[in-house]
């Protein structure tokens, strides 16, 4: 099974970006896409694209910030890292995330 | 919320950024993609098969550039940016019609403008160096509910009395004479109370204001503050000037201030030169000392309210203080209150004068901006024909009609805004126009400036926001109607007379025609009212009457060698060749300056509770009426032997008569005026004594040499011009003391002519603003005749090829016209007769419903009307029927 872009809620998205920012620290645009296709193990086919427009929303609310550096492999690369902002966001995000899971978890088992 | 803020700030910031960050998104996305190319190509891939997969999974470079461009700014502000672009090189490409536009709307926003600055600087806000004036009100006496003004021990009560009021401030206009060669040049000051520069916030820039009690003591207090004008202009800004002396009606004033540059005192229309304090009140009052007499009512005083104090809370106070006054006080207070008024209706100063036609102005500038909205609207409409297969092609290609609207409006808003720009620097240009309307007086101009403030600025903004919707509403009409399919086939071309949506535009010439037709009907009503006011006989000669002064207190002299030069003057002047009479009298009729009025007492009137009579009175010399062409009823005139030593006299007005005496014959009868009784020998017809628009009011005259004042003008009946009358007059005062000056010589006529020029200013502005009603009417006419002519060459063309002469097309098109101004005017005459009552009190014997003004106002409608369609008429009936057939 693997969940199509549509399925993939805007506020997900976010929530991924934000928490993959939190583990592994700096990175570009391609290696968030990367890691969160290894992370999900494949099943999240996202169309990296999407992924640009949510990170310029990320960065205009003020939870990451970006600057030009260099890759690995000495290649010119705009990296995102979190700030102080979103790392608050993240936790309550997170908090609010579970919840919900949580309660739909219920819902579903109980029926 | 800051989330929300922040997003804002940076996506407007985004705007101007544009292209740096267009650059950041593209290096961005070309280095994801090569590091995912070299990493497939790493997984063993081909490099082609690798860019493959790298674009595949990526999905559509261009759509998340999109993405990202709309997420970064705030589309809403670029359309609106790309419309206003868009709009500029629309109004670019036709730049006849742009100016065209422009031109109307500068003309119609700056006529508004115009007005809301004079009534902004000269009603509302009229003394820009005052702090604080919504605080600051007018202060008058009333009796019998009329305006009068004050006097000193009354307002000394009132201070000691009202808790309400900060300060009370006491100004009277003055004049001096300050002789520069042998001119003799009026200026005007005002008598202040002490703490007149505290209260109202204005700090002199060199020395001081004047000091707590320098307005208490008979001429104690001989100091003036002079203005900036007077420093630069006559002593040359010397930086030493305070302490130095400076004569002032004949008494050293020592100045002690500069006032600040741009404050003119607190009077509309004058601009103050110097203020000296009250105390020095006898030296300013032709010698007569009031600073304790509670009769003599001679003070133009203002308040400043403590803050959060309302005018009703106020006049509440100080009515009660004068209910007390009227009853401790009889004998002078008697029926007088005090009252406030907002400094938009100073009874005192020539803010009344001006506000009825302020107010006339502000209904006139609304129908030329209407009209000038018409003309554009109708500029507007044309263009939107030509420019329909461009709106065709944008509807079909997808534009939503409301996209289509926004760029109307857009350009609609570029045009008013242009308007509004030029319209602020056409009411800056037009600041000082009034003051052209005003003749100077003995020298001194007027001064009446406009005021361009914030609140000015606001309201042309709202002006030229109205006209912008207004302006919308034409186009918007249309593209509404515009139909996809109706639009591919090609117009059928109009008739001349009827047809397509022709309507619109004939509905808004007939609206012009009608408004400016209004507008033509209250200008001949004001000038019909101007000429009988001119032509009305005021009750005395006014054309070989001449009158001037010759200036003797302000170099000193006292009242004997002021009687003595009087009457050796006098001699002289009779036997200049052409000279009748001549005689000296205290004041000239209709001149600013009221004359002396004083409770009376008469034998065998008993006053009603509420009264204390009180009647203005002139002094004047033998022979007066004769001189001055005012008959007498019975009884005598005054002689040389009505003097000091001889039995006081007076003579009286019919009006007078039938009040005191009801109608006897009084010659003989006893007068008593300030405690004297004299006696009656004479009886005058009535005549104007303020103003040639005042009731019959009483009035009486007593002899000069038995009230003497040196401040005597000169009046003299001569058929000689007031030139030649002046070198002579010259010639006689220097032979006696060649260190005398002269005022200007004219006429009694000019006189009276020059107390009606607030009629004179309602004339001129309301004609001006019609007469520029018209212009643009006519432009629209002819805008609206020429298009149909130009639309209807293929109909015209077929008549002529049927036989149609010149002279039937001629008719055919000018008939038109004539019926689109024949509806205008109905409508126009409709609109008038319910409109022109507003003149009211403007109008001086003259119906609102005068049939000569509509006449007038037909006769000029229809030749403007004439002479607009003949133009187009004659272009109709010079088509080439060959041609436009064969087109």
């Amino acid at each position: 099974m693997s969940f199509s872009k549509s399925e993939v809620l805007q506020g997900t998205l976010d929530l991924l970006v934000l928490k993959t920012l939190d583990s592994i620290g700096p990175m570009h645009g391609f290696g968030i896409a990367l890691r969160i296709q290894q992370v999900s193990e494949d099943l999240l086919q996202l169309n990296q694209g999407t992924l640009y427009p949510a990170l310029l929303r990320l960065e205009q609310r003020g939870w990451i910030a970006s600057r030009w550096g260099v890759s690995e492999n000495n290649r010119k690369a705009k990296y995102y890292s979190l700030t102080r902002a979103g790392r608050r966001q993240l936790v309550e995000e997170a908090e609010s995330w579970d919840r919900m899971s949580g309660m739909i978890n219920r819902v579903l088992r109980t029926t | 919320m800051r989330e929300l803020l922040r997003t804002f700030v940076q996506r407007l910031a985004a705007i101007f950024r544009r292209r740096q960050l267009e650059d950041d998104l593209d290096e961005e996305l070309r280095s994801h993609l090569e590091m995912a190319i070299e990493l497939n190509v790493q997984k063993g891939m081909s490099v082609a098969e690798a860019r493959r997969e790298a674009l595949r999974s990526f999905g559509g470079v261009e759509r998340t550039k999109e993405m990202c461009r709309d997420q970064r700014g705030l589309p809403m502000i670029e359309t609106a940016w790309q419309d206003l672009r868009f709009g500029f090189r629309m109004l670019r490409r036709s730049p006849g019609f742009s100016l065209l536009a422009i031109l109307c709307l500068t003309l119609g926003i700056g006529a508004n403008a115009s007005v809301f600055s004079w009534i902004e600087g000269l009603l509302f806000r009229p003394y820009p160096a005052v702090v604080h004036q919504e605080q600051l009100f007018a202060l008058t006496g009333t009796a019998l509910g009329e305006a009068d003004l004050t006097s000193w021990p009354d307002l000394l009560d009132l201070q000691r009395s009202c808790t309400l009021v900060d300060s009370f401030i006491v100004t009277k206009i003055t004049g001096t004479t300050l002789s520069i060669g042998d001119r003799a040049e009026v200026t005007t000051g005002s008598i202040v109370s002490a703490n007149y520069f505290d209260a109202i916030g204005v700090h002199p820039i060199l020395g001081r204001g004047f000091e707590t009690g320098e307005d208490s003591g008979r001429n104690a207090h001989p100091v003036t503050v002079i203005s900036y004008q007077l420093w630069k202009g006559r002593f040359k800004g010397d930086p030493q000037i305070i302490g130095k002396t400076q004569r002032l009606n004949g008494v050293m004033h020592t100045i002690v201030g500069v006032a600040p540059e741009g404050f003119y005192g607190t009077f509309v229309g004058w601009a103050m030169q110097f203020w000296v304090p009250a105390s020095m009140e006898e030296v300013f009052e032709a010698g007569d000392y009031k600073l304790e007499d509670r009769g003599a009512r001679w003070i133009e005083a203002y308040v400043r309210l403590k803050p959060g104090v309302t005018l009703s809370q106020a006049q509440q106070e100080i009515s009660a203080v004068a209910k007390r006054l009227a009853n401790d006080y009889p004998a002078t207070n008697r029926g007088r209150d005090i009252k406030l008024w907002p400094l938009w209706q100073t009874p005192f100063n020539n803010a009344r004068t001006l506000l009825p036609t302020l107010e006339i102005m502000l209904v006139v500038v609304v129908f030329v901006l209407l009209i000038a909205c018409a003309n554009v609207g109708n500029l507007l409409l044309v263009r939107s024909f030509t420019r329909r297969n461009e709106m065709t092609v944008r509807l079909a290609i997808g534009a939503g009609r409301g996209r289509l609207l926004k760029q109307l409006f857009t350009e609609g808003l570029i045009l008013s805004a242009f308007g509004a720009a030029g319209g602020l620097l056409v009411a800056q240009w037009c600041r000082h126009a009034l003051v052209l309307l005003f003749p100077a007086r003995g020298g001194v101009a007027m001064h009446l400036p406009g005021e361009i403030d914030w609140r000015v600025l606001v309201l042309s903004a709202a002006v030229c926001l109205m006209t912008t919707l207004l302006l919308g509403l034409v186009p918007a009409m249309q593209t509404s109607t515009i139909d996809l399919a109706g639009a591919l086939k090609s117009d059928a071309a109009g008739v001349v007379g009827g047809g397509g949506r022709a309507w619109v535009r004939s509905g808004l010439v007939v609206v012009q025609v009608s408004l400016s037709f209004v507008l033509l009907v209250g200008a001949g009503l004001l000038l019909q009212s101007l000429q009988r006011i001119r032509n009305f006989s005021p009750g005395f000669s006014t054309h070989d009457v001449l009158c001037t002064a010759v200036n003797l207190v302000s170099v000193g002299y006292d009242a004997q060698r002021a009687q003595t030069f009087q009457d050796e003057l006098l001699e002289r002047v009779k036997a200049l060749p052409g000279v009748e009479s001549a005689v000296f009298a205290r004041m000239t009729p209709l001149s600013y300056g009221s004359y002396s009025s004083t409770p009376i007492a008469v034998d065998g009137y008993q006053p009603p509770p509420e009264e204390q009579p009180t009647v203005q009175y002139n002094e004047v010399g033998p022979n007066y009426f004769s001189t001055m062409g005012i008959p007498l009823v019975s009884g005598r005139e005054f002689t040389r032997v009505d003097d000091e030593k001889s039995a006081l006299v007076a003579v009286v007005n019919e009006t007078m008569v039938a009040r005191y005496w009801r109608g006897k014959n009084p010659i003989g009868e006893r007068l008593q005026v300030k405690g004297r009784w004299m006696q009656v020998v004479g009886v005058t017809k009535d005549s104007k004594y303020e103003s040639v628009r005042e009731a019959p009011k009483s009035f009486f005259y007593v002899p000069l040499r038995q009230n003497f004042s040196p401040t005597a003008g000169l009046y003299i009946r001569t058929a000689l011009s007031p030139g030649s009358m002046a070198t002579a007059l010259t010639r006689e005062v220097h032979a006696l003391d060649g260190n005398l000056a002269l005022y200007e010589v004219i006429t009694l006529q000019e006189q009276v002519d020059r107390s009606t020029s607030p009629q004179l200013v309602a004339v001129t502005s309301v004609g001006v603003l019609s007469g520029l009603a018209l212009l643009l009417t006519v432009i629209g006419l002819y805008g609206v005749m020429s298009y149909a002519v130009s639309r209807s060459r293929r109909e015209l063309g077929l008549r002529m090829a049927l036989g149609a002469s010149a002279s039937n097309l001629l008719r055919l098109v000018l008939s038109r016209g004539l019926a689109l101004t024949a509806g205008g005017v109905l409508l126009g005459t409709a609109a008038a007769l319910a409109l022109t009552r507003l003149l009211g009190n403007l109008l001086y014997n003259v119906s609102p419903r005068d049939p000569l003004a509509f006449g007038w106002a037909l006769v000029v409608m229809t030749v403007a009307a004439l002479a607009a369609c003949f133009v187009p008429a004659w272009r109709a009936t010079r088509t080439d029927p060959a041609r436009v057939l064969r087109d």
